[in-house]
């Protein structure tokens, strides 16, 4: 297994942290943090259908550029480093996955091109502990047959980007303790969807409630599907974008020591400083270490059996790298970190918020303890 | 997760050389060598070193030793990724802790780059056949994390030979060692990395004395090394005088990566007792044990990553990831030495020649030297933050 990056996957990192640097700077994603589904359209469109970065995971037999986890978690990294807002973490990392690993062909055929094109905007809900299936249970949703189609009724607690997307993709109980998925569109009578601001702004939740929906069902009833794989790459994304945040918090930390003066001189110079920046370092690199071997992992398919316990890992190392990094962040900006005009405390909401999806960390260990300790 | 790192043109090639040392290995480190399997090494230098030279000589007939030098000294000039495959299956099979990797890993290499003809001649071949073993003089007294500050003098004769006179500490091996390198100041008045000279001696004289330093662990592994008008002879300079400090940097610098992954292997196999005795103790339920169990079977995983990221990168040039390399490992080690002592609980009070205990008592103890050693965890932060975050340098002395 080799950890070198290829020239074009090179490629793909530097354009997307140019392209961010361009439309995702402090002032711009304050603005969008305001704006309604919290992401600027025209940002949207640019990144979506214009450069094509929809299109990165899915096949090109549908329209996309059939590229794998190494270059997907160079994205998502530069989108966490540069707190970019937009509904690509809903679309790429949560709906994409489900698209390829329970769909049918024809339920691929029809979803996957537009959303390869940058057209179409889907969600889907995230496990909320370290398994590997999203129960329909929890989400209280229920699939009755009326004729030749299908109703959902239930309701959908929270749902990242629920408000916004076009699409969103819910597994139901269809009886007989049988759970199968399900693609609604939420342009249609009996949704109602109601968005919530979090503490952290740069991504919006909302309420679902579906009183008799039309849905299509996504799943070959005959296959045993799984979700799993799924949620494994939902994982490695949100490490990922995690890897992206610490980054930051310690590209800002370092910065801003070196211009601030105490006592006479820089306070970057004192020890105190430099340890515990150092030390955000060894975690940051160690992180990157973890999540780029997991993505080479990912991309090799004849391991693929490690996959889900290795995303389940390289998580919970990021949730708390992250957090850490935050924290680390504000206290080494002193009082200005405290404040709502420096970004430090935008990492903190994202990190505390991230800190449960799919699993907190301690959950996560306990399932990797699970496989080690049979 | 066992992925070998191969080009993927030469993976059956890699395989087939992955299996033959392994077989070597398996055929070999039996009969008498079989009680040398998971033995020596930092924390077990004590252990049966008379045989584990032996076994270096075992090794030698083999072709195994010096894998990566060029085969013009006698090396097997293996790729990277062929190193890689037999440190990972030496480490696999048990192999013991190699008696000769300071002259292997270390002044071989170093008399390689820098050495003359007859240095290399006269060292080199003695060190691949497993005939000749090496200390390490650097560190002294008042020259720990401040390396720079040698007292150590040398005087050149007029016949040319050396004459050498102080002290060095924390020399490993050297009562089981034939040679020692040392860096001693050869400009009287110089000050810090000036000045110096990099001289290689016969420790078999009456010039020096060794005494060894009883650890915390009860061991003693390293040693004084006392220098009174010990003699160098004339060809005994390596590199030109006032050198001493470039070579002994380039020195330290040779470990590039390859031979991690076999430490790692070494770590994996002291994970899996740690685990062997939680189950054995009764511990394995306990939800906070399982959670450091897991911590701790994460940080392997990164710290295999993260050596292939090593390895990957540019061999001229050291990355973030080899910047936090050793702070990460050494931390790990420790972490999991705890870990260890808290799994065996009781079990752990009294010293114990018990197979599940022994070792991991010596990982306990013994790990409270690897964040010391090799540049202790703050020498290893101002790196970090110095070169990796380009934050500023502390205070030096004028030289």
């Amino acid at each position: 297994m080799e950890l070198k990056l290829s020239d074009d996957q090179r490629m793909i990192r530097e354009s997307a942290d140019s392209v961010l640097a361009d439309v995702a700077s402090s002032a711009q994603t304050r603005l969008a943090m305001t704006a309604p589904g919290a992401y600027d359209a025209a940002v949207w469109q640019r990144l979506a259908s214009e450069l094509g970065w929809c299109a990165i995971p899915i096949p090109e037999k549908f329209g996309g550029l059939g590229l794998g986890a190494i270059e997907q978690v160079q994205l998502f990294e530069a989108m966490g480093r540069h707190l970019l807002c937009a509904p690509y973490f809903a679309t790429v990392a949560l709906a994409v996955p489900l698209l390829l690993s329970l769909a049918s062909n024809a339920a691929q055929q029809k979803w996957l091109p537009p959303i390869a094109e940058g057209r179409l905007r889907a969600t889907a809900p995230m496990v909320a502990d370290s398994s590997d299936e999203v129960s329909s249970t929890s989400l209280k949703l229920r699939a009755n047959r009326h004729g030749n189609e299908w109703r959902l009724d239930g309701s959908v607690a929270r749902l990242i980007d629920g408000a916004s997307a076009q699409l969103l993709l819910l597994p139901a109980s269809i009886g007989d303790n049988i759970t199968a998925w399900f693609a609604v569109e939420t342009a249609q009578s009996g949704l109602r969807a109601v968005e919530r601001e979090a503490w952290d702004l740069t991504r919006r939740f909302a309420e679902i409630e579906l009183d008799q929906v039309v849905a299509h069902r996504i799943d070959e009833p005959s296959d045993k599907t799984s979700a799993s794989p799924a949620i494994a790459m939902a994982r490695l994304c949100l490490a990922a974008e995690q890897l992206g945040g610490a980054q930051a918090c310690l590209d800002m930390s370092v910065a801003y020591t070196a211009t601030r003066k105490q006592f006479g001189r820089s306070i970057a110079g004192f020890q105190a400083i430099k340890h515990r920046c150092a030390q955000m370092m060894v975690e940051v690199e160690a992180l990157r270490s973890t999540v780029y071997g997991t993505a080479a992992l990912f991309s090799n398919s004849q391991t693929e059996q490690d996959c889900p316990t290795e995303a389940a890992l390289t998580l919970a190392l990021a949730k708390e790298t992250y957090f850490q990094c935050a924290q680390e962040a504000i206290q080494l900006h002193g009082g200005v970190g405290f404040t709502w005009e420096y970004d430090p405390q935008l990492h903190l909401k994202r990190a505390q918020a991230g800190s449960h999806w799919m699993g907190t960390a301690s959950v996560l260990r306990a399932r990797l303890a699970d496989e080690l300790m049979v | 997760m066992n992925a070998p790192m191969n080009p993927a043109a030469n993976l059956s090639d890699d395989a087939a050389f992955r299996s033959e040392v392994a077989d070597w290995m398996r055929t070999h480190l039996s009969g008498r060598f079989a009680q040398l399997r998971h033995r020596g090494g930092p924390g077990d230098e004590a252990f049966e070193p008379t045989l584990r030279k032996d076994w270096e000589r075992e090794l030698a007939a083999g072709g195994w030793t010096c894998v990566g030098w060029p085969r013009a000294h006698g090396g097997r000039e293996l790729s990277i990724a062929r190193q890689v495959i037999f440190y990972e299956e030496y480490a696999r099979a048990g192999g013991p802790g190699r008696m000769g990797h300071i002259g292997e890993g270390l002044i071989g290499p170093t008399l390689v780059k820098y050495g003359n003809a007859a240095q290399q001649a006269r060292f080199l071949p003695a060190i691949v056949a497993g005939r000749e073993y090496w200390a390490q003089g650097y560190s002294e007294p008042n020259a720990g994390s401040d390396l720079a500050n040698v007292q150590t003098r040398c005087t050149r004769q007029a016949d040319g030979s050396w004459r050498v006179t102080g002290q060095k500490i924390w020399t490993s091996l050297a009562q089981e060692s034939d040679w020692i390198f040392v860096v001693a100041r050869s400009e009287p008045g110089s000050k810090g990395n000036k000045g110096l000279s990099f001289l290689l001696l016969p420790l078999a004289q009456s010039g020096i004395q060794i005494r060894p330093i009883r650890q915390l662990n009860g061991g003693a592994e390293f040693n004084e090394v006392f220098f009174d008008e010990a003699i160098a002879d004339s060809d005994a300079l390596v590199g030109a005088p006032g050198e001493g400090w470039k070579i002994a940097m380039a020195l330290l610098e040779i470990e590039r990566g390859v031979s991690t992954l076999g430490q790692q292997m070494h770590f994996a196999h002291e994970f899996s007792c740690v685990i062997a005795a939680a189950k054995a103790f009764g511990c394995d339920r306990d939800p906070s044990i399982r959670d450091r169990i897991a911590r701790a079977a994460t940080g392997l995983r990164t710290m295999r990553y993260n050596a292939l990221r090593m390895l990957a990168g540019d061999a001229l040039s050291l990355g973030r990831e080899a910047l936090i390399y050793k702070y990460f490992w050494s931390n790990w080690h420790r972490d999991l030495g705890r870990l260890a002592m808290d799994v065996l609980g009781s079990a752990g009070d009294l010293p114990s020649d018990d197979p599940l205990i022994r070792p991991l008592q010596q990982l306990f103890f013994f790990s409270r030297a690897d964040t010391i050693y090799g540049g202790t965890n703050e020498i290893q932060l101002n790196l970090i933050a110095e070169r990796g975050l380009g934050m500023p340098r502390e205070p030096r002395p004028a030289a």
